[in-house]
């Protein structure tokens, strides 16, 4: 006799818990019920995201690295079952090696994107970047792995909180990546990974007070309302591209600050 | 009514003086009959003149290399006493549309083409055709704007052509500022300017845009056009080709058409945050690249171990410089509990030495308010200031009796909540504040909307790198405020906007890329 096996529940991601939507609505998608994240879930999301931003901003770019890293071997040790919720193996190798390429960025960021400016004045000054605080990130439908690492990481990596929405139609890669989380050295909080309808939450997360900065290249259909929305508390808005890799897209989710001293005896 | 609070204010600043402020006032006169100030030394002005100075009576549109004549105009004056100074076109649509071509046309036409080195010649050009001319400029520029000629001499004309001779340098370099990226023009700029360092602005705005290859149409603030417009002959001059730069002049409307036009490529602009905003919505779905500069609402923090006197001095240029008309003002000073007394104390001291009049008279360090509306906002938020409850200090002074003026005012006893501590005045009124721990000062100068600038003022370095990183703000100024260079990028964090200027970060605004 074969034995039936267990199955999972499908759940949202936040402030490190998995929790059912508040609402307690599910959708079906890829043959499973996966939690419909309502706006309060959202919200609840942001919240959590806000509490885990600073402490993860400062930690050493070396910590944030090595944390990073670890998320890598995470996902490596479940290959197999990434590999069954995307388009295979390939896609889950790509999205590893896209995890450890930008977990190098972390210490390297300031020495590129910053620097020291030679002003015509008696003053040593220089420029930093800095996270610009919560990200919300609308993930691309597909592909359903590597478009939600390739979105979620430049922010990450850069000392933001990230609020994303998983794929709408292929949203189990988002979770299993939520279990991948959960078991790394990601402090719950600093990513919160939501299912659900990108019509219902993307104006949630566009128009949130309390979110800097909006990723909608995975928006379905005209974004342009939600630019509009953006524009309430001036959000960075970004195209993001499914499948891309570079510095310039952490430097997309950063602010520069620039000091001033004088310099004298 | 507010409006009536404010004019007694400004017309007799006595009116306001704390009760104890009398004593102040007493104590200073004695200290200089003690040093042997002779009482009835009546002051005496050096004027500079404005002979040097040819304003037309009525200036159109420059579009393509040449004026168009505008079909409707408005007269621009001079704060200082309200004399007419130019009558200004207030361009419509089909105007801003022909400035438009002329700048599509003139960026196909070559100038994008154009070697970087060739393009570089026309800002050095430039740079140094404004360094020649800096006198009339500068004239200009505070007969036009109110500010004090001292400032627009020393500050806005140097920094106006160093940002020119900055990314002249770029212009053949841009391959080296952003590793493994092919930088190429974005197309026309559409590029809307405030009327507080008007000709500054424009330096920031022309010379990054032109050195990446991009052409440009500009607005200038209504109530101060005239160098943006003299600067045409600057490009006369400097035989830029035609339809490179154009300038179009009028109100919020002229700048609605231009962020509206569809071949605009890209958005500029530097001015208030609730325009921002609307601006952004306004851009939203065009894909329009869009840049702003937007409010703030600054904090200047002084630490009870910060040299006072130094400090004093920096409050005063924190919020004093140029009327307070400065997006980056340190309009919000906290104070360490500690010192508060004293350092209040030196403050209002330091006040009473200010020297407030004719924007044309060298001595002059705080010269007229730019226009009648900026003046009644000014009025409007000190007398709520005064009617939440916070205690209101103006040196006493004369006013001219013609022009636009407002007295250097402190508020003390302000809660955080007050609309003075909240909004931004963009005048010459500061809010003080106090906290006790290097954490509260952190939390309460973080607690805005706004992150344009900071200020830090302390002896020891660990606390100022640890300030400096806590602090929310694009640019924070320690031991120092209110220093430019078109080398340090500028710009905001949160509702003060998005992306920088000066700098190498002041060239990516500008450039797309192939990747």
């Amino acid at each position: 006799m074969t034995r039936l096996p267990v199955k999972k529940t499908y759940k949202l991601y936040i402030g490190g818990g998995f929790s059912r939507s508040e609402s307690g609505r599910t959708y079906e998608a890829e043959g499973q019920n996966v939690a419909r994240a309502s706006r309060k879930d959202a919200r609840d999301a942001v919240r959590a995201a806000r509490g885990a931003q600073t402490k993860w901003a400062s930690a050493t770019a070396y910590n944030r690295g090595q944390v990073l890293y670890r998320l890598a071997e995470m996902v490596e040790a479940r290959v197999a079952e990434f590999a069954e919720l995307c388009s295979g193996r390939d896609e889950v190798e790509r999205s590893i090696d896209r995890i450890v390429w930008y977990a190098g960025w972390a210490d390297k960021l300031p020495q590129v994107l910053g620097g020291s400016n030679p002003v015509a004045g008696p003053y040593f000054n220089f420029t930093v970047p800095e996270p610009t605080g919560v990200v919300a990130v609308l993930a691309p439908d597909e592909p359903p792995l590597l478009g939600l690492v390739t979105r979620v990481l430049p922010p990450l990596v850069g000392g933001n909180a990230v609020v994303a929405v998983a794929s709408e139609a292929r949203p189990l890669a988002a979770i299993e990546l939520a279990e991948g989380l959960a078991t790394s050295d990601v402090p719950g909080g600093v990513v919160n990974l939501l299912t659900g309808r990108h019509a219902e939450l993307a104006p949630v997360l566009t128009s949130h007070m309390d979110v800097n900065a909006i990723d909608i290249g995975g928006a379905n259909g005209d974004a342009s309302e939600l630019e509009r929305l953006a524009a309430d508390n001036v959000k960075r808005v970004v195209h993001g591209r499914a499948d891309v890799q570079s510095p310039w897209e952490i430097a997309a989710f950063l602010e520069l600050k620039t000091v001033w001293h004088p310099m004298g005896q | 009514m507010g409006g009536g609070l404010g004019d007694r204010a400004l017309r007799s600043p006595h009116a306001f003086l704390r009760d104890k402020s009398g004593a102040r006032v007493a104590e200073l006169d004695k200290t200089h009959s003690e040093v042997g100030v002779p009482g009835d030394w009546t002051y005496a002005s050096a004027p500079e003149s404005r002979d040097i100075v040819h304003i037309r009576d009525r200036y159109g549109y420059y579009v393509g290399g040449e004026w168009l004549e505008p079909a409707e105009t408005y007269e621009t004056i001079a704060p200082r006493d309200e004399e007419p100074l130019a009558a200004i076109g207030q361009a419509t649509p089909e105007d801003v549309g022909r400035a438009v071509v002329a700048a599509r046309e003139a960026f196909a036409d070559g100038w994008s083409s154009l070697p970087g080195s060739e393009r570089a010649k026309y800002l050095f050009r430039i740079a140094r055709i404004l360094q020649e001319r800096s006198r009339e400029f500068a004239v200009l520029e505070s007969l036009n704007g109110g500010k004090p000629i001292k400032e627009s001499r020393d500050v806005d004309l140097p920094l106006a052509a160093a940002h020119f001779f900055y990314y002249a340098g770029w212009a053949d370099k841009l391959e080296y500022a952003f590793p493994n990226r092919r930088p190429r023009p974005v197309g026309v700029a559409g590029q809307i300017i405030p009327w507080n360092f008007p000709l500054l602005m424009l330096a920031w705005k022309i010379a990054p845009a032109l050195a990446c290859g991009n052409t440009v149409v500009l607005k200038p603030a209504e109530t101060t056009p005239l160098t943006a417009l003299l600067f045409c002959d600057v490009l006369r001059q400097a035989e830029l080709p035609a339809g490179v730069v154009n300038i179009v002049t009028g109100d919020g409307r002229t700048g609605v058409a231009l962020v509206e036009h569809e071949d605009v490529d890209k958005i500029a602009f530097t001015g208030s945050t609730d325009v921002g905003k609307a601006i952004q919505r306004q851009v939203a779905g065009t894909g329009k690249k869009l840049t702003l500069e937007l409010g703030g609402k600054a904090a200047n923090i002084v630490f009870d171990d910060a040299a006072l006197d130094q400090a004093v001095e920096g409050i005063v240029n924190g919020i004093y410089f140029n009327q307070g008309h400065v997006c980056c003002a340190g309009s919000r000073l906290f104070v360490q509990e500690s010192i508060y007394e004293p350092l209040v104390a030196k403050l209002e001291r330091r006040l009473a030495t200010l020297r407030i009049g004719d924007p044309l008279d060298k001595n002059t360090d705080v010269g007229a308010i730019n226009s009648a509306a900026q003046l009644e906002k000014i009025r409007e938020l000190v007398a709520s200031g005064v009617e939440e409850g916070a205690e209101i200090y103006q040196p006493p002074c004369i006013l001219p009796e013609k022009g636009y003026w407002f007295v250097p005012t402190v508020f003390t006893n302000v809660a955080q909540s007050y609309r003075i501590a909240q909004e931004e005045i963009f005048g010459p009124v500061l809010s003080v504040l106090t906290f006790r721990t290097p954490e509260e000062a952190v939390e309460k100068a973080n607690n805005t909307p706004y992150g344009l600038s900071a200020g830090v003022w302390t002896e020891k370095g660990s606390r100022i790198l640890w300030m400096a990183q806590q602090l929310r703000a694009g640019v924070v100024w320690a031991n120092t405020y209110n220093r430019f260079d078109p080398g340090s990028p500028f710009g905001g964090y949160k509702e003060s906007g998005f992306g920088r200027e000066g700098g190498r970060h002041g060239l990516e605004p500008y450039l797309e890329f192939d990747e």
